[in-house]
């Protein structure tokens, strides 16, 4: 097992994410740096559409590390997510076998050691990564999603990164990847899970942080309608919502913006774009009743 | 013991899960020379400590009485102490403030309270962070009046400073000052909006570092474990209902809508993974086809997911409202798991109040509304469980069906009214389960008014339900 570090400090971090269009946190790079010093799978929460999934493909794109997703769902089971026997190969190795030769107990043996050898083995997403010779990031997105049982199958590779298969044994990582699991705490993680992690929570943005953001994605845009924007997503957000405006719908509005030829924000303009921010009526009807209101 | 092992015992105080490996995990991090500031070892801390964003709040209050509020008031104390000082001492002009007469305080200097309001406002508007943490320092110094070993918390001497520097006004003035500042082409609907934004973002900032000014000095008087113990606040999930004081009410509101989608999520997995059903003949010979014919695996037939059916009965009298308000809103949001939900609501008449909740999605409104338009009140307004539950079944007496689970909100207290237990005898006859949940401490049952007693024999369970933790426990037993 190799252990090289990625990155060489929490600066280097951020300036390895800033490359790939990344803005982060120190709370981010923080857990980023840890989770490659101490060799731990990181487990990101926070609300939708705030850049979860998107870190762990910029640590990928930034350390030139490849990028294996496996995206949980329901019903998510071992032969998905970890390994399978390639059973149809098998009873093809059989079967030319048994044309062959007479199957006596000699060969039967040789057989059986041959149709479990990494031949017939079908590698899923963590095998894979456990597998790769190479540099990985292993993405577990949305892990909240499966059930609290099949979580059980993660925890070998999170906390000694390897996979024990009955007929092969125990394989070892050849380099350890860099683990990012995502939730959106649609459930209480177990504990165990949980206690194998680094845990990094990632709020929306502060307003500073949302303008470079939106920068970095729109680089087209004026400094004055950048700095109204951030501002006009600050104030929302504080509104009492059902669903706030998350970085991404930011960005998509910033794009409105600049598509409909606007310079500068007023109350009009915001009324007519708002349904970009925000997706329920609900939160609409508030947040036009709300700026109407003089402060 | 070490620093991060104390303040891990600490967090345990909190009642904050650490187990030995995410300790371990914590020295492990700070081996690396690399974290080396304050911030990243608060992080680094956060990221191996702390695994619920439930409990950031209480690990940060911590953090900052181990860790102190600035860099220099930690390792470096003397060195920098008088540095520090010398920035203080310049702002009084030259009064010499030794360490002692600092805690005590008083409006010793010889600046006036105007002066340090127009000097607090100025730093605000320029938005000078370095001369604002020095201001923050004076007015703590001149305002705050701390006695040195009185056992009073925080939040005393920050009333006292903040009402000195009169903070509302200075929040509105600096509100106007950012307002002439912008720009006056723009909206100015929105640059009022945006103006006051900004003022009140200020304001809170100046605000922390005064507390966070008062803090040190408190730990300096008194040590970090005494001062760890009077900014002990229970977590959100142990927080007593009842007692709630308004911001914990409005904390724990917010928590209701991410604890019945979890409640939500775990509820409709466990029926689904209850029970298998019955063997799918069909589906199980068209599956071993592919393995040659062999009967390998075996396929169900998908169980039939039965919800319950869920009849609420609150008490919405004075004395238990809150928490009634709170069960009735857990409920409601976790209406997608219940095939029917019929709620009523009693204080000595009794009326039902469903249709308020399908009205609008602001449960403040449904209750204002349920408070002036339903007819809960029958005599006097006293908490009458015997007359309400009389009603009920004379009013609606189809509502309870051999499939519905009833749940009672209430303490049970009925000034002495007849209990009529003979018909929550009915009703429990009727009803699948009959769950009694109870706001009030189980050692205060049956004294006084309360006839729990009465009631119990005929109930399935009476449980004591205070806490947003207690809660979440009995909504998972529901079935």
């Amino acid at each position: 097992m190799e252990t090289n570090f990625v990155f060489n400090s929490p600066d280097d971090v951020q300036a390895s994410l800033e490359k790939v269009d990344y803005i982060s946190s120190k709370t981010i790079t923080t857990a980023v740096f840890l989770a490659d010093r101490l060799k731990k799978p990181v487990l990101i929460e926070g609300p939708a559409g705030t850049g979860k999934t998107e870190l762990a493909k910029s640590v990928a794109a930034s350390s030139g590390s490849r990028l294996i997703r496996l995206q949980c769902y329901e019903g998510l089971d071992e032969a998905k997510a970890l390994y399978e026997w390639n059973y149809k190969k098998q009873l093809l190795r059989i079967q030319a076998q048994n044309l062959v030769t007479d199957a006596d107990n000699e060969t039967w043996k040789q057989l059986e050691e041959d149709i479990f050898s990494e031949e017939f083995l079908l590698t899923r997403p963590l095998l894979e990564a456990i597998m790769s010779a190479e540099q990985t990031v292993l993405l577990i997105d949305e892990v909240d999603r499966i059930e609290i049982e099949t979580e059980a199958l993660l925890l070998e590779i999170l906390s000694d990164f390897q996979v024990s298969i009955p007929e092969l044994g125990t394989l070892q990582a050849k380099r350890i990847p860099l683990v990012f699991l995502t939730s959106n705490n649609s459930r209480e993680l177990s504990e165990a899970l949980k206690r194998r992690c680094l845990f990094l929570h990632i709020d929306y943005p502060d307003m500073n942080r949302e303008k470079n953001i939106i920068k970095r994605r729109v680089p087209e845009i004026e400094a004055a309608l950048l700095e109204q924007i951030g501002e006009f997503v600050r104030s929302i957000r504080q509104m009492d919502l059902k669903k706030k405006p998350s970085v991404s719908e930011s960005i998509d509005w910033a794009k409105t913006l600049i598509t409909l030829g606007i310079h500068t924000l007023d109350t009009e303009v915001a009324n007519d774009t708002i349904s970009v921010l925000l997706k329920y009526q609900s939160d609409i009807d508030t947040a036009i009743k709300e700026l109407a209101v003089n402060s | 013991m070490d620093l991060i092992t104390e303040f891990v015992a600490e967090l345990r105080q909190y009642g904050i899960p650490v187990s030995l490996g995410e300790s371990i995990d914590a020295h492990e991090a700070l081996i690396s020379e690399l974290i080396d500031d304050r911030e990243l070892l608060k992080e680094a801390l956060a990221a191996t400590l702390i695994k619920n964003e439930a409990h950031r709040e209480a690990f940060e209050s911590l953090f900052n009485i181990y860790f102190g509020v600035n860099v220099e008031r930690g390792d470096a104390e003397d060195s920098e102490d008088t540095n520090k000082h010398e920035g203080e001492d310049s702002l009084l002009a030259g009064n010499t403030v030794s360490k002692s007469a600092k805690l005590s305080g008083g409006s010793s200097g010889s600046l006036s309270q105007e002066e340090v309001i127009e000097m607090l406002f100025n730093a605000l508007v320029n938005g000078d962070k370095d001369r604002l943490n020095q201001l923050a320092k004076l007015a703590v110094s001149m305002f705050a009046s701390i006695e040195p070993g009185r056992p009073v918390g925080g939040v005393y001497y920050l009333y006292r400073t903040l009402r000195n520097i009169d903070i509302e006004a200075l929040q509105a003035k600096l509100k106007n000052a950012l307002l002439k500042q912008r720009d006056k082409n723009t909206d100015e609907n929105l640059n009022e909006r945006f103006a006051s934004d900004e003022a009140t973002l200020r304001t809170e900032k100046l605000k922390k570092l005064i507390e966070d000014e008062i803090r040190q000095r408190l730990i300096e008087d008194r040590g970090k474990q005494a001062m760890a113990k009077t900014l002990k606040k229970p977590l959100l999930e142990d927080i007593d209902i009842m007692r709630a004081s308004r911001q914990e009410m409005f904390d724990l509101q917010q928590a209701i809508v991410p604890l019945s989608r979890k409640l939500a999520s775990r509820l409709a997995n466990r029926r689904r993974h209850l029970r298998q059903g019955r063997l799918n003949w069909p589906a199980t010979i068209r599956k071993s086809m592919a393995l040659g014919g062999s009967l390998a695996e075996p396929i169900f037939k998908k169980p039939k997911i039965s919800k319950p059916d869920i009849i609420l009965l609150a008490d919405l009298s004075g004395s238990v409202a809150s928490f009634a308000r709170f069960t009735l809103q857990l409920v409601y949001a976790l209406s997608s798991q219940f095939t029917k939900i019929r709620s009523f609501a009693f204080i000595d008449g009794i009326d039902e109040i469903t249709s308020y909740f399908n009205l609008t999605t602001d449960p403040m409104k449904s209750f204002y509304k349920i408070n002036t338009e339903a007819d809960i009140m029958w005599l006097d307004g006293h908490s009458d469980y015997g007359h309400a539950l009389t009603e009920f079944v004379k009013k609606w007496p189809e509502a309870v069906t051999p499939k519905s689970s009833v749940l009672i909100l209430g303490d049970a207290r009925s000034n002495y009214h007849n209990p009529h237990s003979d018909i929550l005898k009915q009703l429990s006859k009727k009803s699948k389960h009959v769950y009694w949940l109870n706001p009030e401490p189980k050692a205060y049952w049956d004294s006084g008014d309360s006839i729990v007693k009465e009631y119990a024999p005929f109930c399935d369970e009476v449980l004591e339900v205070r806490t947003l933790k207690q809660l979440e426990l009995f909504v998972n037993k529901l079935d």
